[in-house]
C-alpha cells in the first residue's frame, strides 16, 4: 500500500492541515477549545435561513442540471448527428469561463433592458439557478455521455424485443447501467452548486446567501472566525452525508459490466428521438446564449463595432491596470493548467486504482469507501476556509509554502482530482478483475497487469479527464485569486482585474480575454475529443 | 486482488508525482528570483541592487504601480520590490491579523480608514513615521496617535455618487444632488449600488450615509432608500458596468455609486466632456495607508518602502493606476483629473475606532434592511 | 487417502487450508494432494467453495490458516505472478484489445522470448488448440469455444508449473462441451500439464481428470483416482451429484442387492475395496445408488413395475419406474421401444452401475 499515501499525504497537507488550522483557530480561545459558540452560531437566526437556501438550491440546482443533462448526453453521445463533437466541447465551455464574466453575461442578459430583461429574472434566485445549471451541465453530460457512449446497446435492443416500450427500455435497462455514472455526475454537481459563490453573490445581489457566500464574508470583513468554523464544519458534515449516501447508492451498481466489443453504439437519430433532441436543442441554445452575448458585447468597439478589444490584449490595458498583457496571462495559465493537469491526472490515477480495487474484508471495503468520498471533499469545503489555512498552517518549514508558486497548480490540482477519480473509477470498476487475475496468472507483474488489462480500456476514459482537468484548471478562478503571484497571474485573474477596472477598454478586454479563454477551452476539448474518436476502432 | 500486488505500479505513480512537482513548467521558471517585476532595471546598477535584498510588499487587489517606478526605487535604494497581493481592503487586514505570529511580508500598503483600528488593535505593525513627509500628509493620519505613528497615509479616494448626464438631460429631469434627494419619487428605481457587506465603495457608502444621519438616523434612510427601488449588486463592476446606464454595459440606471475619479472615464472617444458626474455632497472618504510590519524580516527595507511611497516618484502615479489621489498635494494630478475629477470639499466621516467597533453591527442591520 | 500424497514433495499439496468469507467457510480445513503430471478435478455443486479454493491456490485469495506447498516450497507470499502458474476462467477473459497471437503469446513475451521463436510456438499452441492460422483474429469476432481455445493456447504457453483451470468449458454448449473436453484431456496428456480443474459436472471431470476431489459447503467430502470415486461414492448427496439418479434406502436397498445377486465386487477394479452385502442387521442404514444406465427395461428382467414417466433423451429412452417394494426407479430403454404411464414393464439391473454407499 506503501505508495498509495501519495495522495493521503497530498490531500493531508493541502488541505486537511489547512481546514483544521482554520476551524481551530475559530473554535479555540486563549489556547482552550470553546464549543459553546456552536450552539450560538446555530441558533441565529440567519444562519438557519442561510443553510435553508443553501441546501435548496443546491438540491434544485443539482435536480435541473441532472434532469436537462441527460437528454444532451444521450444525443451527443449515442446519436450520430453531424457536428457532435463541436457540440460536445461547446457544452464544457461555462465550465472553465471564470464566474465573474459568467455573472456579467447573465446580468447582461438578464438585466432590465437586456435580451431576456422581460423575464424579470434579474437578481432573483431563478436566475441563481439558471447559472448554476449553465455551469454545471458539463459535468452531467461528460460524465454520463462517456458511460452511455460506451454502453453494449444489445441490451436495450434485446429489451426492445421483448416488447418494452422505448421509455421502459430506458428505465429497466438503461438507467440502471448508467446509475453509477449519473450518481458520480450529480455528486459532483450538488457539491459544486452548495459551495457556488460568485454566481450566487453576482446573481443573487446579496438578498441569497448561502454558507459559502457567508463563511467569505464572516472571515474577510468580520473575521468571525467563530461563526466560520461553525459553519465549515456543518459545510464537512453536510459534504460527508451526501458523499456517504452516494457511495452507497454507487457500491451497488458499478460493478463489472460488457462494454460494447464491436464499433461504437452510434446510431443514426429517428423519430423517437424528437424530444431529446428538441431537448438538447434549447439547452444549446441556453448554453449558447450568454457566450454569443459575451461574444458580441467584445466586438462592441464605442458605439459600433470592431476588433480593438482583441488588438489590445497585447497591451496591458488602460492605466496599465495589468502587470503582463493578456497573452502572457494565457501563458501562464497554460503551464500551470499542465502542471495542475499532471498532478490531477497522477494522484487521480492512483485514488482510481485503490478505490476501485474489492478488499475481501469489510474492514477493506469501508477504508475503500472512505477513501473514495475522501478525495472528493474538497470539492464541497469553501475556498475561503482552504486559502485563508494555507496561510495559517503552510508558513513554517519545511511547509513555508505560502507564497510558493507551487500552491496554485496544487489548489487547481485538488479541484480537478475528484473528476479524474469520479471519470475513473466507475471506468475501472466495470473491468473484470479476472481480466487482471488471468495476467497474474500468466506471469505478469502487477505493473504489466495494469497495462495488459486496464490502460487500453482506460485510456479513452483518462484522456477525456485530461482534458476536462486541464479545462478546469484553466478557468479556475477562487483558490487561484488566493494563490497567484502578482507577477504571474493566469487569465481568469486578469479578466478578473480588468472587469474591476474603470475604463470601457478594459471592460472591452476584459469580454475579448473571456473570449479567448472559451476559444481555447472549446479547441482543446475538440481535440480530446478527436483522439478519443480516432482510437475507437481498436477498442 | 490484493492491493499489495499494487505496490509497484503505485511506486512508479509516485515517483511520476514527485518527479513532475519537481520539473514542472510553472515552478521550474527562472522567476523564482523574486522580484520580477523590478528585476529589469537592476541590470544598470548589478551590485547594490541585489546585495541589500528584497522588501516583500503586502497589499490588496486593486495595488497597481508601473515597472519604471519600482525599479526607480531599487535603483534609490538598493532593495527589490515583491508584491504579493490579498484580496481586498478587509482581506487584507484580516490575513495580517491571522498571520501576526509569521507576517506574510515586510510592508503592507493598502489598509484603509475602515479597517486601520483593526489593524492597529491587534498589533500587526511597528512604529514607523517617513522621514520626510510630504506636504499635504498631515490632514489624512490617523486620529489616534498610536494608530498614526504606525500607518502613513499614502492615497485617498472619494466614493460618491455618480450620474448619467446624458441620461438626465435626454429625459429633461432635474439630475439629483444629495443623499436625501436619492429618496424622492422622481429617482424611484434609478439608483444601483455595490452591497456594503461584500464590497469596499458599498461600504464607504454606508458609512457616508452613517456619517450623515448619525447613528440612529441611518436605517431610516436606508429603509427609504430601498423603498424607493435601489438596487444591491455585489460588486462594484457589477453595478457599474452592467446596471449603470453610464457605464460599459448600457444599463438601466443613470445613478449609481462610484468614485470620484470616475467621470474622466466616460469622455468619448473624440469629445472633450464626460458624459457622467460625481456628486459631491455625497461623499466618504477612503484613506489608505502603509506600514511596517510587525516581524518583519527586513524592516529597514520596508521603512524605506513605506518612504518611498509618500515620496513624488510614487505618488504622482495613483491617479492614473490606482484611480485614487496622492496625499501629496504638491504632486501635480493629470489633467484630466484636475479638470473633471474634483473631490469633495466635506466628505462624511466617521471616527476609524467608531468604525472598528460597530461595523459588523452596522452591517448586519443594514443585511436586515437592504438585503433581507 | 491423503496419507501418502501429503509426503510427496513433488507437486501441490494443499494442507489444512481455510479462507473465511466474514462469518462464512468458504474453504473449510482442505486437505489436497496433486502429484507432478496428473490433472485433478475439483468437483462440487457451484457455491460449494471450490473456485475460492482454486484462486487461493493462484494466490488470488489470502489463506486464514494452511498452507499451499508447491514442488516442497511453501508459497505464502509469493504473489500470483510469481507462482509460475497459469489460471483460465470459464469465460476466457481474453485481452480484447490484443490480436489471438497476442493473447497467445503473452506469457511468452512476458518471458523475453524472440520475435521468430514466439511466432512459431504460437502457431504450435494454435494447431495443439485446433486453430490454426488464427493468429491475426480478434478475440471479439471468434465464437464461444473459439475463444476457450485460444485462452488455453494462452494459459499452455508458459508451459505452467501448474494449470488452474476454472470451469473452463462451463460456458460452452453440450455438444462442444464434450468435444472440447476429449481436446482438452489429449492435449494436457500430451503437454504432461500438472492441472487443477474446477467444474460442476461429473461428465467433465471424468473425462479430463485422473484423480476428483468432491468438494461440498467448503469442506472436501471425498478424493481418489476418478474410477474410484465414480464407483464407491461417500455418501448419498456425492452419489447423486455424480449422476447416480436413484439412491435407495433401508430394506428397498437391501431387496435390490439381493435380486441384482450382490455382484457389487464384479466391478472392473478389483482393487477397490470391497463392498460387503450387508447382513439385515446394519439395513437401517444401509444405501445403494443406482445409475440410470445399469437399470434397463428387459423382459426377462429381475424387476417389475409400472411405468411412471418416459422422456426421449439423445441415444436412449428414459424411463421412471415404481417398482413393487423399492420406489421410483429410473432407467432407460431403446429409443425404438414405445411405453406409456402406467404399462407394467420388467427391469433388469447391472450390478457394475450400483454403488454400496458406506454406513453412515
Amino acid at each position: 500500500m506503501g505508495l498509495a499515501l501519495v495522495p493521503v499525504v497530498f490531500l493531508a497537507i493541502f488541505f486537511v492541515l489547512p481546514v483544521a488550522g482554520m476551524v481551530g483557530r475559530g473554535l479555540q480561545s486563549d489556547g482552550a477549545w470553546d464549543l459553546g459558540g456552536i450552539g450560538e452560531v446555530l441558533g441565529r437566526g440567519r444562519t438557519l435561513r442561510i443553510l435553508w437556501f443553501t441546501l435548496w438550491m443546491a438540491l434544485a440546482g443539482t435536480a435541473f442540471t441532472t434532469v436537462l443533462g441527460l437528454p444532451v448526453a444521450y444525443t451527443l453521445y449515442r446519436l450520430s448527428l453531424p457536428g457532435r463533437r463541436l457540440l460536445r466541447a461547446l457544452v464544457v465551455m461555462p465550465f472553465v469561463l471564470p464566474t465573474v464574466v459568467v455573472g456579467v453575461a447573465f446580468r447582461t442578459l438578464l438585466a432590465a433592458g437586456g435580451p431576456l430583461g422581460f423575464l424579470g429574472l434579474d437578481g432573483s434566485w431563478a436566475a441563481i439557478l439558471a447559472a448554476l445549471v449553465f455551469f454545471n451541465l458539463a459535468v452531467v453530460v461528460r460524465t454520463v455521455g462517456g458511460v452511455w457512449e460506451g454502453l453494449d446497446p444489445r441490451a436495450e435492443e434485446s429489451a426492445a424485443a421483448l416488447g418494452a416500450s422505448p421509455w421502459r427500455v430506458f428505465r429497466t435497462v438503461t438507467l440502471p447501467a448508467l446509475t453509477p455514472a449519473i450518481t458520480s455526475a450529480a455528486t459532483i454537481v450538488f457539491l459544486f452548486c452548495s459551495t457556488a459563490f460568485g454566481v450566487v453573490l453576482t446573481l443573487g445581489g446579496l438578498r441569497y446567501g448561502t454558507i459559502e457566500t457567508e463563511i467569505y464574508i464572516l472571515t474577510t470583513q468580520f473575521l468571525d472566525l467563530r461563526a466560520a468554523a461553525v459553519l465549515s464544519i456543518v459545510q464537512l458534515l453536510a459534504v460527508v452525508a451526501i458523499l456517504f449516501v452516494a457511495g452507497a447508492a454507487r457500491t451497488h451498481r458499478e460493478r463489472a459490466m460488457p462494454r460494447t466489443s464491436l464499433l461504437s453504439g452510434l446510431r443514426r437519430p429517428h423519430r423517437g428521438d424528437l424530444t431529446a433532441l428538441a431537448l438538447t436543442g434549447l439547452v444549446l441554445v441556453f448554453v449558447a446564449l450568454p457566450l454569443v452575448t459575451l461574444v458580441a458585447r467584445s466586438l462592441q468597439v464605442g458605439d459600433g463595432w470592431g476588433l480593438a478589444n482583441y488588438r489590445n490584449l497585447g497591451t496591458t490595458g488602460s492605466g496599465d491596470a495589468l502587470v503582463v498583457p493578456v497573452w502572457t496571462a494565457l501563458d501562464n495559465s497554460w503551464r500551470t493548467a499542465v502542471d495542475a493537469t499532471l498532478i490531477a491526472v497522477v494522484l487521480g490515477l492512483i485514488v482510481s486504482i485503490i478505490v476501485s480495487r474489492r478488499a475481501r474484508s469489510a474492514w477493506g471495503r469501508r477504508v475503500i469507501a472512505t477513501m473514495d468520498g475522501v478525495f472528493m471533499v474538497p470539492l464541497g469545503i469553501s475556498a475561503v476556509t482552504v486559502g485563508f489555512g494555507f496561510l495559517i498552517t503552510l508558513n513554517r518549514p519545511p511547509l513555508d509554502l505560502r507564497t510558493s508558486a507551487v500552491l496554485v497548480p496544487i489548489a487547481q490540482a485538488m479541484v480537478a482530482l475528484p473528476l479524474v477519480v469520479r471519470t475513473l473509477v466507475p471506468v475501472l470498476r466495470s473491468i473484470d478483475d479476472r481480466l487482471r487475475q488471468a495476467a497474474a496468472a500468466l506471469g505478469a507483474s502487477p505493473l504489466r497487469a495494469v497495462l495488459t488489462v486496464d490502460v487500453p480500456i482506460v485510456w479513452r476514459p483518462l484522456l477525456a479527464a485530461t482534458g476536462f482537468a486541464f479545462a478546469v484548471s484553466l478557468g479556475e478562478f477562487g483558490a487561484t485569486s488566493f494563490l497567484a503571484r502578482p507577477d504571474r497571474p493566469t487569465l481568469p485573474v486578469v479578466i478578473y482585474g480588468l472587469i474591476s477596472r474603470p475604463g470601457a477598454e478594459n471592460f472591452g478586454m476584459a469580454l475579448a480575454a473571456s473570449v479567448i479563454l472559451s476559444a481555447v477551452t472549446v479547441a482543446l476539448m475538440g481535440l480530446v475529443e478527436r483522439l478519443r474518436v480516432g482510437s475507437m476502432g481498436s477498442f | 486482488m490484493n492491493p499489495i500486488n499494487h505496490r509497484v505500479s503505485l511506486a512508479l505513480a509516485g515517483t511520476l508525482t514527485l518527479a513532475l512537482s519537481a520539473c514542472s513548467l510553472s515552478s521550474g521558471e527562472p522567476s523564482s528570483s523574486p522580484a520580477s517585476t523590478a528585476a529589469g532595471s537592476t541590470q544598470g546598477t548589478p551590485s547594490s541592487g541585489h546585495a541589500k535584498g528584497t522588501v516583500v510588499l503586502v497589499t490588496h487587489d486593486s495595488f497597481v504601480a508601473p515597472k519604471k517606478t519600482l525599479e526607480a526605487f531599487t535603483k534609490q535604494t538598493g532593495y527589490q520590490v515583491e508584491v504579493r497581493k490579498n484580496g481586498d481592503a478587509g482581506e487584507l487586514t484580516n490575513k495580517l491579523v491571522l498571520t501576526k505570529d509569521s507576517p506574510l511580508g515586510d510592508a503592507v500598503f493598502g489598509i484603509d480608514n475602515t479597517f486601520a483600528s483593526r489593524a492597529v488593535d491587534a498589533g500587526v505593525l511597528s512604529d514607523h513615521t517617513p522621514t520626510n513627509p510630504p506636504a499635504g500628509m498631515a490632514p489624512f493620519a490617523l486620529p489616534d496617535p498610536k494608530a498614526a505613528r504606525q500607518l502613513t497615509p499614502v492615497d485617498y479616494g472619494d466614493v460618491c455618487v455618480n450620474i448619467d448626464d446624458r441620461w438626465f438631460a435626454k429625459k429633461g429631469i432635474n439630475p439629483p444632488k444629495t443623499l436625501d434627494d436619492l429618496t424622492k419619487p422622481a429617482y424611484k428605481n434609478l439608483f444601483v449600488t455595490p452591497g456594503a457587506a461584500t464590497s469596499s465603495p458599498g461600504l464607504a457608502f454606508l458609512l457616508a450615509t452613517i456619517g450623515k444621519y448619525g447613528e440612529q438616523g441611518w436605517q431610516d434612510y436606508w429603509k427609504k432608500l430601498m423603498a424607493n427601488g435601489t438596487r444591491i449588486t455585489q460588486g462594484w463592476s457589477d453595478a457599474y458596468s452592467v446596471d449603470f446606464s453610464g457605464g460599459e454595459g448600457k444599463g438601466s440606471r443613470p445613478i449609481v455609486l462610484s468614485y470620484a475619479s470616475s467621470p474622466p472615464f466616460t469622455i468619448p472617444k473624440g469629445g472633450d466632456k464626460p458624459t457622467t458626474s460625481a456628486l459631491l455632497d455625497t461623499c466618504f472618504r477612503q484613506i489608505e495607508y502603509a506600514g511596517v510590519l510587525k516581524g518583519a524580516k527586513n524592516p529597514a527595507g520596508a521603512a524605506a518602502l513605506v518612504d518611498f511611497l509618500v515620496s513624488p516618484t510614487f505618488q504622482k502615479t495613483v491617479p492614473d493606476n490606482m484611480y485614487v489621489y496622492p496625499v501629496n498635494d504638491s504632486v501635480s494630478l493629470p489633467p484630466l483629473w484636475a479638470k473633471w475629477a474634483k473631490v469633495a470639499k466635506h466628505p462624511f466621516t466617521v471616527a476609524p475606532k467608531k468604525i472598528a467597533k460597530d461595523r459588523r453591527a452596522w452591517l448586519e442591520q443594514w443585511s436586515e434592511i437592504a438585503t433581507g | 487417502m491423503m496419507a501418502t500424497s501429503e509426503t510427496e514433495r513433488d507437486g501441490l499439496v494443499v494442507r489444512d487450508a481455510s479462507v473465511r468469507f466474514g462469518t462464512t467457510s468458504a474453504v473449510d480445513h482442505v486437505h489436497l494432494a496433486l502429484r507432478s503430471g496428473d490433472v485433478l478435478a475439483v468437483l462440487g455443486p457451484s457455491g460449494c467453495g471450490k473456485s475460492t479454493l482454486l484462486r487461493a491456490i493462484a494466490g488470488l485469495e489470502v489463506l486464514d490458516s494452511g498452507s499451499v506447498v508447491f514442488d516442497g516450497q511453501d508459497l505464502a507470499g509469493v504473489p500470483t505472478y510469481r507462482r509460475g502458474f497459469a489460471l483460465m476462467f470459464q469465460d476466457g477473459q481474453l485481452f480484447t484489445h490484443q490480436s489471438v497471437a497476442g493473447n497467445v503469446g503473452y506469457a511468452l513475451r512476458l518471458q523475453g522470448i524472440g520475435r521468430s521463436r514466439l511466432r512459431r510456438r504460437v502457431r504450435e499452441l494454435l494447431e495443439l488448440v485446433g486453430l490454426p492460422g488464427y493468429e491475426d483474429r480478434r478475440p471479439a469476432t471468434l465464437s464461444g469455444g473459439e475463444q476457450q481455445r485460444v485462452a488455453l493456447a494462452r494459459s499452455l504457453a508458459a508451459e505452467p508449473r501448474l494449470l488452474l483451470l476454472d470451469e473452463p468449458l462451463s460456458a460452452l454448449d453440450r455438444s462442444l462441451r464434450e468435444r472440447l473436453a476429449n481436446d482438452l484431456r489429449r492435449i494436457l496428456t500430451e503437454t504432461k500439464t500438472t492441472t487443477l480443474l474446477v467444474t460442476h459436472d461429473h461428465d467433465e471431470a471424468f473425462t479430463v481428470a485422473d484423480r476428483m476431489a468432491v468438494m461440498r459447503a467448503g469442506q472436501l467430502v471425498q478424493d481418489g483416482p476418478t474410477v474410484e470415486v465414480w464407483r464407491n461414492p461417500a455418501d448419498a448427496d456425492v452419489a447423486r451429484f455424480l449422476g447416480y439418479a436413484t439412491v435407495l434406502t433401508g430394506p428397498a436397498a437391501i431387496r435390490l442387492l439381493s435380486l441384482s445377486g450382490g455382484r457389487r465386487s464384479a466391478g472392473p477394479d478389483p482393487a477397490q475395496p470391497q463392498v460387503n452385502t450387508p447382513d439385515a442387521g446394519t439395513s437401517e442404514g444401509l444405501q445403494v445408488a443406482v445409475r440410470r444406465s445399469a437399470v434397463r427395461v428387459d423382459p426377462a428382467g429381475e424387476l417389475g413395475g409400472v411405468v411412471e414417466s418416459v422422456s426421449a433423451a439423445r441415444d436412449t429412452m428414459r424411463i421412471t419406474v415404481e417398482v413393487e417394494g423399492l420406489g421410483a426407479l429410473a432407467g432407460v430403454a431403446g429409443l425404438d421401444e414405445r411405453f406409456e404411464t402406467g404399462q407394467r414393464v420388467r427391469l433388469t439391473v447391472d450390478p457394475a452401475g450400483l454403488a454400496v454407499l458406506p454406513p453412515r
